[in-house]
């Protein structure tokens, strides 16, 4: 409680955070709001001094926009098979790495090594793993498409196997392949984090729910699914939500591989993001069709978090 | 079904990695517990009580040592293959489930031949719950339940697989103490109407005195004293267990036996047929008889009426408990201060040499 004399120093100890808070959060949106609104808004113009008319033309613009609607659908397809497969995943490792005793500490530090590391550094690794190096000349590939020399190591070891080398990220790849890839790239990336939730979360349960399981004579399976998941609900959950945040904001992983033209040589922007198209409006100068569009990818993020704590509310036990 | 312990032990590695010596939680452990009897383990706070019922449950895996069930030795069998139903002292009911779901819990594991199908599952469950008179709140999450609820959840969920043996570990220690008091008469009828063998660990003296039938008292690792109840309270065989059981506590005076008296203090209080030596001398609260012409004098503190009792609290130089406590009957009557004098029972006063605090057994006149 706070009272006459004293209030000013409240506010002062509260004004860095406001201020920056001011500055850096609710400005942005309040001008994101207002660009969005302005037909074909441009800062460049602007600062020219046109003016602009009132109206929802950016919205509509950027929704008849073909490459929007194949950023979305990017987008959409990425995060919903990049959520669960990541999830389980986590939930298992995090489930074998507290089961172990032996080096668990150091795995628990070779487990979270990808969070610390740049994405973008991670996604040039990829990029390498899965690429095709050698001397293969533009004229080959729009004639043949056939690969010439493989040095990655995923076509190294499918070929080690005897299997065909596929073209992952190159020119002439498969929509599917440049999935597959982001699809693993994405998940590695992802896991680090969920694992060290759902680590904490599995450290924090009451040994004695095993112990009791154990005298009652439960099956390994059976204790993971009516025990260790339900109690783990909560974190699941958390990391299900922020997953699916996350993957709607995917950007720098497809840059990381695939570089800024968003997709494989010869086919740039295939694999572009709703973000990826925000910073494109945003280079071409249009602010207006930027803040349209994300105006409408927080809808669509927020519209979906709503659905999953609506799903949560349902399932989380306790 | 008996359960037979034999030289149970168990040794911890120290904590302290540098230290290469074991911490021993149990020490050669020997007992024979009759079917069908309630059994008390009883002790201070880390003297491997609950080591030893989680040894018997097959959660710790003894040292050395056997565990038998009846005639079957089960110290190599894992937990779920003893037929044991296991209390745990917070319950670890699992709170996403309903009290039924609880329940039935153990029994949905059950494979091969003891498959039950489901209403068999359900009429036990019921039948379980019943026991604990819970019938009213089979559809419940435990954390809508009471503290006294939730252990009679716990205690349905161990029973309705048909353990071999139940085992409590500190049952009522997170209960109040009017629900305590409630919960282990409940214990105690529950053990009756069903008839299984029933190991409980407490170090509540009184909770163990007033339902095993028979109880274990351990110090350290090592059982100190077995037997039934008010025999180890009449006889205890050494300070410790003569400590131990007892509310209010043994006092317990600093003494000498010389030319045949035991002198507690200045005070001779009794003759005795022993050689001279220092001992502690140990007198039960309803020990005393206040008397004029009494054998020890104490001090006068204070009164405290308890309604058909009163309890005398006086002060003597040679106590080592803070005060000497005396129960008496009411009637009595005391000045308002000054020197009090008592004459004694000599059944409730025990003798222990000084040197090993174990009891001399000596006819007291």
């Amino acid at each position: 409680m706070v009272y006459g004399k004293n209030q000013w120093k409240a506010w002062l100890y509260l004004s860095p955070a406001l201020i920056l808070l001011a500055v850096f959060t609710v400005w942005p949106i309040f001008n994101t709001l207002r660009m969005a609104f302005l037909e074909n808004y441009g800062l460049m113009s602007a600062n020219g001094g046109a003016t602009f008319s009132f109206g929802i033309g950016n919205f509509l613009k950027v929704l008849q926009y073909k490459k929007f609607l194949n950023c979305l659908g990017n987008t959409m397809l990425l995060t919903v098979l990049t959520v669960p497969i990541s999830t389980i995943l986590a939930l298992l490792i995090a489930v074998c790495l507290n089961s172990i005793k032996f080096l668990n500490r150091f795995l628990q530090t070779v487990y979270f090594l990808p969070y610390v590391t740049n994405s973008i550094a991670i996604g040039m690794v990829f990029a390498a793993m899965f690429n095709i190096v050698g001397n293969i000349t533009s004229a080959d590939l729009s004639e043949t498409g056939n690969i010439i020399v493989t040095s990655g190591i995923i076509n190294n070891i499918i070929e080690f196997f005897g299997g065909q080398p596929i073209s992952w990220i190159n020119a002439k790849s498969s929509y599917a392949a440049n999935i597959a890839v982001m699809v693993i790239y994405i998940v590695w990336n992802a896991l680090p984090f969920k694992i060290l939730v759902l680590l904490g979360g599995l450290q924090s349960v009451n040994k004695q729910y095993y112990d009791a399981a154990r005298v009652d004579g439960t099956s390994r399976a059976r204790i993971f699914t009516r025990i260790t998941v339900p109690l783990l609900s909560p974190m699941i959950a958390y990391v299900v939500i922020t997953g699916f945040i996350g993957g709607f904001k995917e950007y720098s992983s497809v840059v990381g591989v695939f570089g800024v033209n968003m997709g494989p040589v010869g086919d740039a922007g295939r694999l572009n993001t709703m973000v990826g198209f925000i910073y494109d409006a945003l280079e071409n100068d249009n602010q207006g069709r930027a803040s349209a569009a994300a105006l409408i990818l927080f809808v669509i993020i927020f519209a979906v978090t709503m659905l999953n704590l609506y799903v949560s509310k349902k399932k989380v036990k306790y | 079904m008996k359960v037979v312990l034999q030289n149970l032990t168990k040794k911890f590695p120290n904590r302290n990695k540098k230290v290469k010596d074991e911490v021993v939680a149990v020490d050669k452990f020997t007992y024979e517990i009759p079917d069908g009897k309630l059994i008390g383990l009883l002790g201070p706070s880390g003297c491997g009580k609950s080591t030893t019922l989680f040894m018997i449950s097959g959660l710790e895996k003894p040292t050395d040592g056997k565990i038998f069930f009846g005639e079957d030795d089960v110290t190599e069998l894992a937990p779920e293959n003893r037929g044991v139903g296991l209390v745990f002292q917070n319950y670890a009911l699992y709170p996403h489930m309903t009290v039924k779901q609880n329940i039935l819990f153990p029994l949905e594991n059950l494979k091969g031949n003891d498959k039950l199908t489901k209403n068999e599952m359900l009429k036990r469950a019921v039948d379980a719950a019943h026991l604990v008179q819970l019938d009213e709140l089979l559809d419940r999450k435990p954390s809508e339940l009471s503290g006294g609820q939730q252990q009679r959840v716990a205690i349905a969920r161990a029973l309705v697989k048909m353990p071999r043996v139940l085992l409590l570990d500190e049952p009522l220690s997170n209960l109040d103490a009017r629900l305590r008091l409630q919960t282990r008469e409940e214990i105690r009828r529950i053990q009756r109407e069903t008839n299984i063998t029933t190991i409980f660990v407490t170090h509540d003296q009184e909770e163990a005195m007033s339902i095993s039938d028979e109880i274990v008292v351990m110090k350290a690792g090592v059982i100190q004293q077995t037997g039934a109840p008010q025999a180890v309270y009449d006889s205890p065989v050494n300070l410790f267990v003569a400590k131990f059981l007892g509310t209010p506590p043994i006092n317990v005076f600093k003494g000498q036996i010389k030319e045949g008296k035991l002198y507690v203090g200045e005070d001779a209080v009794f003759s005795v047929d022993e050689a001279d030596r220092e001992v502690y001398v140990g007198i039960r609260p309803e020990g005393f008889i206040p008397a004029q012409e009494g054998v020890l004098h104490c001090e006068l503190n204070g009164v405290e009426v308890m309604g058909r009792d009163v309890s005398v609290v006086t002060k003597n130089a040679a106590c080592e408990n803070p005060v000497v406590r005396s129960i008496v009957s009411a009637e009595s009557v005391f000045p308002a201060a000054g020197v009090v004098s008592f004459n004694l029972k000599s059944n409730k006063v025990f003798v222990f040499d000084a040197s090993n605090e174990e009891r001399i057994f000596c006819e007291l006149k």
